[in-house]
C-alpha cells in the first residue's frame, strides 16, 4: 500500500477522533463516541500496519494483544474510587513511550548519517535522507521537545499515581532547594538543547532526559493532595504535547492532530480546575496556597453534635435535600450508602438532588463518576452554578466529606486563604448536616465557620458507618 | 455535690429553679437533686413528680441551705437566704449585682460564689443560658394576652353578618427579646403590628416576624447595637425629639402599646408620655413592661393595672413570667441546666468555676471572698456581624455601558492576541523549512478544533473525557510501529517496549471509560 491510503486512512481517524470527544457534550452520546474513538484508533493502526514502513507485523499485532491483555484486565477490575490513581498510570504510559519513540528517532538519524546507500533503511530513514540539514535541526528540536515533555509526564505520572493511591504521601513535600533546583533543571535541559542542536551527540539527549524526569518528580511532589484535579488534568495535557512534538519530528499528521487535541482538552480542564478555585496555574503548580493579608476572621460560636435519630427526623419532615458529596465520600467508599439514602428519600417523594462542586474529589468530574457508579441517576446530579441559587428554598443540605468547598470564608472573609474561590452556599439552606470524622480542619488547614453556624449541626463519624445507622432509621 | 433548689420567698413568685425534668439532666452530670418541699407547687410541679425524678424533698429552708453545695433559685435572694451561704458554696440566681451592692458584700463576707444569671454575656455560644432573653420571651407574649384581656375588642379583623370589625392597631416600643416575642403574638392574633427600636438594624427583625417598622425621618449616625453588646443606648436629645414626635402622631391611631424599653442599669426612658396618653382612644391599653425600672409611662404604677381618666387602662405588672409559672420555670430550670453542664465540663458532679471562660467569668458577682462585679468586657465580641456594603443595584444604561465596554475589552485583547501571534507565526515561518510549516498548519488548526470541541463537554463527563484522551493520546503507538520494522536491535527493542505499553493504553482506556459511561443512567 502507498502513502494515499494511509494518510486517507489518517484523514478518517483523525475526524473519528474529534467526533469521540465532541461527543461527550452529553451522557447520551458520550456512549456512542466512545466507539468512535475505538473505530478511530483501530483504523489508524491498521493503516500504519499495512502502510509503507512498517515491518516487523507479526510482533506488532503479539505485542498490541499481549497490552490488550493486561489493559482490559485492569479495566475491568479497577474500582471507580481508584479512577485517578488510574488515569496517572496510564499517563506515565504515554509519557514513557513518547521519551522511547524519541530517542528511537534520534537512533535513525544516526543511522541515516552512517548509512553508505538509502536502499537497506526503512522508511522513516528514507524520509530523514531526503532532508536538508536545515530539516535535520529542526527535525532535532521537535524529537527533544518530545522527551522532555514525555519524560516530564512519566515522572510526574508515577508520583501523582503514587499520592493518589497512598503509596507516596500527599503533602507537598519539596527537597532543600524548592523551585531553584527545577529552575537549575530546565536551564540545564535548556543548554542540552543547544549543545545537541549543534552536536546531534546522545549524551546531551540523555543529560537532558534526566534533568526532565528529575523535574517531573520534584514538580509533582511538591503538589498537595487536594490540588490533584489540577495536576492530572496537566499531565493529561503534556501527555498530549509529547505525542504531538513527536508526530512533528515523524512528520506524521495523525499525530500532531490527536496530541492538540489531547493537549488542548488537558489545558481546558486544568484552566476549569483553577478557575474553581480561583487560583492562578502557576499558584498551584508552584504549590501552597497564597500569602494571607491579614488575620483570619474570628470564628463564633461552637460546633454542634447531632445523632442519626435527629437527622433521620429532620430528613423525614424536610421536603427539599440536596446532598454535597466531597473526598471523604470517596474515601469512606460511602456512594452505595448515599444512593441507598437518595432511593428511599425519592420514593417517599422528597425531591434528592446532588450539587457537585468542580473540583470536589481528586479527579475532574470524580464525584459524578462514583455517584452513577452507585446508580444515582445522573439529571439529579447538578454543578454548582446550577444549584448554587437554589439553596435558600432547600429544607436540608447534608455535606459528607467536603469541607474547603463548602467554606463560607471564601465568601465572608477576605483574609482567608480561600478568598474569593466559588463555593456551595449550603449554609443557606433551612439546616445543614456535616457528616465529617472529627473536628479537624480541611486539606487547606482553614477553619470552616459553616461547622460553627447555627443552622449546623455535625454528624460525626466515618462517613459509611454513620449513613449505615441513619438507614436503619429511615425505611 | 447536691444542688438545691429552695421554695421562692418573694411574695406573689409562682416560679422555681429545678423542674423534674431540669433534674433528671442535672443528675446525668453526676449531681444529687434536692429540693424544698412544695417549692414547684405554684408553678403545677408537686413533690411527688419530683420524687418520681429522683430528687430528695427536704423540709425546711434551713435544711436545704445546709445540705446543698449548689443553691438554684430564681429570685433575687433576701438577706435572710444570704445569710445561710457558707464558703464554698455556690449560688446561682437572678441577683441585679448593679443594685445590690448590700447583697454582694454580703456573700463575699461568707465567702460564697455567687452566678448572677442576668449577668450571663449576650454571646452565641452562651445563648443556651440566658434566662433574660428566655423570661422577656415570656413577659412579650403575656403582655399581649394581658393587653388582649383587658381590650374590648377582637384583635383580627372580621366582616361578619353582625357588622365589621376593624382590626386592632398595636404598638410595640423597643424590639429586643420581649418586643420581638410581643410583636410575634400579636401578629398571631390578627392585628396590625407597628414596632419601633432605636437600633434600625433590628428593622429586618421587625418585618420578619410581620410588623412594620416605623421609621423616623431623622437623619443621624445611629450607633450600631452590637458595640453596646446587644442592647439600647441612650440617645441624643434630638432623637428622642423626633422620636417622641412620631410617637404623637400614632397615639391617636393605635388601640394596644406594649412599650418594653430598658437601658441596661439605668431607670427606664420615658417614651409615652402622659398628653399621648390623653390623645388615645377610651378602651385603649398600654402595658409597660418596663415598670420595675420606673415605666416607660409615667402614668405607670408597679404591679398594678390603672384605668385613666379617658379611659385608657394602663398595665404595670412587673411579674409576667411569673404569672405564667409552669412555662416559665420549665425555660428557666433548661437554662440553669446549660450553665451547670457549663460548669460541670467532665460531668462528674464537681463544679469546675473556670473565671477564664467568658461566660462563666462574665455573671460570677462574687467568687472565693473577692467580688468580682463588673466583669471585664468578654474576649469574644461580635454579636452581629457589620453591615455588608450594599453593592448599588446598575441601571440599564450602566449595563449596557459595561457590556459594551467588555466586549470592546473582548475584541481588543483578541485582536492583539491575533496579531501577536500572527507575527510570531511568521517570524517562524521566515527560518524554519517548508515542511515543518505544513505540519504547523495541521497542528494549529487542531489545536483550535480541540478548544471548540472540549469546551462543550459536560462536567459530569470529566472523568470519562480523561480517560479517553488517555486511550487517544496512545496514538503514539504510531511512531513506534513505524519504526519498528528498521534499524538495530536496540530501536526493535524500545520501539516494542512502546507497542506494548501504548497497547495497554488503548485498551484500558477505552474499556474504562466504556464500563464507566455505562454506569450514567437517566431517572
Amino acid at each position: 500500500m502507498d502513502y494515499g491510503f494511509t494518510t486517507a486512512a489518517y484523514v478518517v481517524a483523525a475526524v473519528l477522533f474529534i467526533l469521540s470527544l465532541g461527543g461527550l457534550s452529553n451522557q447520551e452520546s458520550a456512549k456512542r463516541a466512545v466507539w468512535y474513538g475505538i473505530a478511530g484508533m483501530g483504523l489508524a493502526v491498521f493503516a500504519t500496519l499495512i502502510g509503507p514502513g512498517s515491518g516487523l507485523w507479526l510482533l506488532s499485532v503479539l505485542l498490541i494483544a499481549g497490552g490488550g491483555i493486561i489493559g482490559t484486565y485492569v479495566a475491568k477490575k479497577v474500582q471507580m474510587t481508584e479512577m485517578p490513581q488510574l488515569v496517572a498510570a496510564m499517563h506515565s504510559l504515554v509519557g514513557l513511550a513518547a521519551v522511547f519513540v524519541g530517542f528511537i528517532a534520534h537512533f535513525e538519524i544516526g543511522n541515516v548519517a552512517a548509512a553508505a546507500s538509502t536502499d537497506e533503511l526503512g522508511t522513516f530513514a528514507k524520509l530523514i535522507a531526503k532532508k536538508t540539514p536545515a530539516e535535520i535541526a529542526f527535525l532535532r528540536v521537535e524529537l527533544y521537545l518530545g522527551i522532555f515533555i514525555g519524560a516530564i509526564t512519566f515522572t510526574g505520572s508515577v508520583i501523582a499515581f503514587g499520592k493518589l493511591a497512598g503509596k507516596v504521601t500527599s503533602a507537598a513535600t519539596k527537597l532543600p532547594g524548592g523551585h531553584m533546583l527545577n529552575a537549575t533543571a530546565a536551564a540545564l535541559s535548556f543548554i542540552c538543547l543547544i549543545w545537541y542542536f549543534n552536536s546531534g551527540g546522545f549524551l546531551p539527549l540523555f543529560v537532558m532526559t534526566l534533568a526532565a524526569l528529575f523535574i517531573g518528580y520534584h514538580l509533582i511532589m511538591g503538589i498537595g493532595g487536594a490540588d490533584m484535579p489540577v495536576v492530572v488534568s496537566m499531565l493529561n495535557s503534556y501527555s498530549g504535547w509529547a505525542a504531538a512534538a513527536i508526530g512533528f519530528s515523524l512528520g506524521n499528521d495523525l499525530l500532531i492532530v490527536v496530541g492538540a487535541l489531547v493537549g488542548s482538552s488537558g489545558a481546558i480542564l486544568s484552566y476549569i480546575m483553577c478557575k474553581a478555585m480561583n487560583r492562578s496555574f502557576v499558584s498551584v503548580i508552584l504549590g501552597g496556597f497564597g500569602g494571607t493579608t491579614g488575620p483570619a476572621m474570628e470564628v463564633e460560636g461552637e460546633q454542634i453534635a447531632i445523632d442519626a435519630d435527629g437527622v433521620a427526623t429532620a430528613l423525614d419532615e424536610a421536603d427539599s435535600v440536596i446532598i454535597i458529596p466531597g473526598y471523604g465520600m470517596a474515601v469512606a467508599q460511602a456512594q452505595q450508602n448515599v444512593a441507598e439514602l437518595t432511593r428511599r428519600l425519592r420514593a417517599k417523594g422528597k425531591d434528592v438532588r446532588f450539587a457537585i462542586h468542580p473540583v470536589a474529589g481528586r479527579l475532574p468530574g470524580h464525584m459524578n463518576v462514583l455517584l452513577a457508579e452507585a446508580k444515582v441517576p445522573y439529571d439529579i446530579v447538578l454543578e454548582m452554578d446550577e444549584i448554587n441559587e437554589d439553596f435558600p428554598e432547600t429544607d436540608v443540605a447534608i455535606v459528607i466529606g467536603s469541607n474547603d468547598i463548602v467554606n463560607p470564608a471564601a465568601q465572608e472573609d477576605p483574609n482567608s486563604p480561600i478568598a474569593g474561590m466559588p463555593v456551595l452556599e449550603c449554609w443557606k439552606a433551612k439546616q445543614v448536616f456535616v457528616s465529617k470524622r472529627g473536628q479537624g480542619t480541611g486539606y487547606s488547614g482553614i477553619e470552616n465557620p459553616l461547622f460553627f453556624k447555627e443552622n449546623t449541626r455535625m454528624f460525626y463519624g466515618d462517613a459509611k458507618a454513620s449513613l449505615d445507622t441513619l438507614l436503619t432509621l429511615i425505611t | 455535690m447536691k444542688i438545691g433548689t429552695p421554695k421562692e420567698t418573694f411574695a406573689g413568685e409562682n416560679r422555681v429553679g429545678m423542674t423534674p425534668d431540669s433534674a433528671k439532666q442535672l443528675q446525668k452530670l453526676g449531681y444529687e437533686c434536692a429540693i424544698e418541699t412544695g417549692a414547684g407547687a405554684a408553678a403545677g410541679f408537686s413533690d411527688a413528680v419530683y420524687e418520681a425524678a429522683g430528687v430528695e424533698i427536704i423540709k425546711t429552708p434551713a435544711a436545704l441551705w445546709k445540705a446543698s453545695d449548689i443553691v438554684a433559685k430564681v429570685r433575687q435572694p433576701d438577706a435572710a437566704e444570704l445569710k445561710r451561704l457558707t464558703k464554698g458554696k455556690t449560688l446561682i440566681s437572678f441577683f441585679n449585682p448593679a443594685g445590690n451592692e448590700e447583697g454582694m458584700e454580703l456573700a463575699k463576707s461568707k465567702g460564697a460564689n455567687v452566678i448572677a444569671m442576668e449577668m450571663v454575656p449576650r454571646i452565641s455560644r452562651a445563648q443556651k443560658m440566658d434566662a433574660l432573653s428566655s423570661m422577656a420571651n415570656i413577659a412579650g407574649y403575656r403582655a399581649v394576652i394581658e393587653a388582649g384581656n383587658n381590650f374590648g375588642r377582637f384583635f383580627t379583623g372580621q366582616i361578619t353578618a353582625a357588622g365589621k370589625v376593624p382590626p386592632a392597631k398595636v404598638l410595640v416600643v423597643g424590639a429586643g427579646v420581649a418586643g420581638l416575642a410581643a410583636i410575634g403574638t400579636s401578629t398571631s392574633l390578627g392585628a396590625v403590628t407597628y414596632a419601633f427600636d432605636v437600633r434600625p438594624e433590628v428593622a429586618e427583625q421587625v418585618e420578619s416576624m410581620g410588623a412594620e417598622f416605623v421609621y423616623l425621618d431623622f437623619e443621624e449616625e445611629q450607633q450600631d447595637g452590637a458595640a453596646t453588646g446587644g442592647y439600647a443606648s441612650v440617645s441624643s436629645p434630638e432623637f428622642r425629639e423626633a422620636q417622641l414626635a412620631k410617637f404623637r402622631e400614632l397615639a391617636p391611631e393605635v388601640d394596644i402599646v406594649i412599650t418594653t424599653a430598658l437601658i441596661p442599669n439605668r431607670e427606664a426612658p420615658e417614651l409615652w408620655t402622659e398628653d399621648m396618653v390623653a390623645a388615645m382612644k377610651p378602651g385603649s391599653v398600654i402595658v409597660d413592661l418596663a415598670a420595675e425600672k420606673g415605666g416607660n409611662c409615667k402614668l405607670t404604677v408597679a404591679d398594678e393595672k390603672i384605668v385613666t381618666e379617658n379611659g385608657v387602662t394602663i398595665i404595670g405588672y412587673t411579674d409576667f413570667p411569673s404569672r405564667m409559672a409552669a412555662q416559665s420555670s420549665t425555660l428557666y430550670a433548661t437554662n440553669i441546666r446549660h450553665m451547670m453542664s457549663d460548669l460541670t465540663p467532665e460531668k462528674d458532679g464537681q463544679v469546675n468555676h473556670d473565671m477564664e471562660d467568658d461566660v462563666i467569668r462574665g455573671a460570677t458577682v462574687t467568687f472565693e471572698g473577692e467580688i468580682t462585679f463588673p466583669p471585664p468586657p468578654p474576649k469574644v465580641q461580635a454579636i452581629a456581624a457589620k453591615p455588608k456594603e450594599v453593592v448599588p443595584e446598575l441601571t440599564p444604561e450602566e449595563k449596557r455601558a459595561q457590556e459594551v465596554a467588555a466586549f470592546k475589552a473582548q475584541t481588543k485583547s483578541q485582536v492583539t492576541m491575533l496579531a501577536g501571534g500572527g507575527a510570531l507565526l511568521l517570524l517562524v515561518g521566515l527560518f524554519a523549512p517548508v515542511s515543518f510549516m505544513q505540519h504547523f498548519i495541521v497542528f494549529a488548526l487542531a489545536c483550535f478544533v480541540g478548544f471548540q470541541v472540549i469546551w462543550n463537554v459536560a462536567h459530569s463527563l470529566h472523568t470519562p473525557l480523561m480517560a479517553v484522551t488517555n486511550a487517544i493520546s496512545s496514538i503514539i503507538i504510531l511512531g513506534a510501529l513505524m519504526q519498528i520494522g528498521s534499524g538495530s536491535f536496540l530501536v526493535i527493542l524500545l520501539a516494542a517496549l512502546s507497542v506494548f505499553m501504548a497497547g495497554i493504553n488503548i485498551f484500558g482506556g477505552f474499556l474504562v471509560t466504556r464500563r464507566m459511561l455505562a454506569m450514567f443512567q437517566k431517572s
